[in-house]
């Protein structure tokens, strides 16, 4: 599979997530994040690059509860619940924001 | 869910095989569904948290810095036999997290004190 | 002859047979078998024992990735990947200790 982006063709595996990590640009998760009926606003995109932060320090995508910790840590407990995780990503937000993020399906993640 | 008492072995060293990254895999698994989860590190095992793995050359994930993260996984019960640190001409100073080490015979009570082994 | 050795002196025992058996030439050590030069290991003093009897070289990209390539025992030479395909064709032949 592929997603269309400025004239530009990305590879993505069978559930949607972008093949190549160094593939990322904002655009490509635009695109992502509409595939995900997700209207990206600036708090979505302080979660996606979040994520992309902590894949660079740790190599890995984090579940869901060690995301939230996380984020809690970071940019306070307002933030670092999963109530304002899953209204942002009602889909489950380290499955959704991971795959805007261009980064794998988080370990754990079944 | 019960939650049970789950120890790692790891023994193999790092990129040579693919032990090491599928231990760490499930370790993360185990602990997302928030067992009880430790590690032991022994024989060619204690080399996967030898500091300062540079992979660029051989196109592999280093995943030494994924072992950074077990702590936001509350992992943080890691093991090294001191026996094969000094085998190896290594000691704490050298690897990349913090680590309780103990004698080979100290390290097999704690794994039979486990409900479930897993050995990498 | 080129002799290859790709396992842990301390998980294997491919190195000793490699060092026991072959007769002379070079021994490149590659993959795991990086490990055996570390200094302060078990390997090192094996190495130590053959040199005079092979030249010693290893391979720098494996090394790097294990951590070890600042702590390589005197008297082996790093070697990259280019290097690695000179000495197969500066040896007639190739044995691989898997």
């Amino acid at each position: 599979m592929a997603i269309d982006v400025n004239g530009k063709s990305y590879e993505t595996d069978e559930e949607g997530y972008l093949v190549n990590l160094a593939d990322w640009n904002e655009d490509v998760g635009a695109v992502l994040a509409q595939s995900e009926g997700v209207a990206m606003t600036e708090q979505h995109w302080e979660v996606v690059n979040f994520l992309r932060d902590y894949y660079n320090e740790f190599q890995i995508a984090p579940a869901v509860r060690v995301l939230t910790k996380a984020i809690g840590k970071k940019l306070g407990p307002e933030k670092g619940n999963s109530q304002y995780l899953y209204e942002l990503f009602p889909y489950g937000p380290a499955k959704q924001a991971c795959k805007i993020a261009g980064l794998p399906k988080p370990t754990g993640c079944i | 869910m019960t939650i049970k008492k789950f120890m790692f072995v790891n023994r193999k060293a790092p990129y040579g095989t693919v032990y090491a990254l599928e231990s760490l895999e499930v370790v993360l698994i185990a602990a997302a569904f928030e067992q009880d989860v430790s590690l032991a590190f022994l024989d060619d095992g204690v080399y996967q948290l030898k500091k300062g793995h540079s992979t660029k050359g051989i196109e592999m994930k280093a995943f030494e810095k994924t072992y950074g993260a077990l702590d936001d996984y509350d992992v943080s019960k890691l093991y090294v036999d001191e026996e094969s640190l000094a085998a190896r001409g290594l000691t704490v100073d050298d690897l990349c997290v913090p680590v309780e080490t103990m004698s080979r015979a100290a390290l097999g009570k704690l794994i039979e004190d486990q409900d479930v082994v897993l050995s990498f | 002859m080129l002799n290859i050795v790709n396992k842990s002196p301390l998980d294997r025992g491919s190195l000793d047979s490699c060092l026991q058996a072959a007769d002379g030439g070079a021994v490149l050590l590659i993959e795991d078998g990086v490990y055996g030069a570390t200094r302060g290991s078990v390997g090192e003093a094996k190495l130590k024992a053959a040199a005079g009897k092979f030249k010693l070289y290893a391979l720098a990209p494996d090394a790097e990735a294990r951590g070890i390539a600042d702590r390589m025992t005197d008297g082996v030479t790093m070697v990259d990947y280019g290097g690695f395909v000179d000495l197969v064709a500066e040896y007639k032949t190739c044995q691989s200790w898997l």
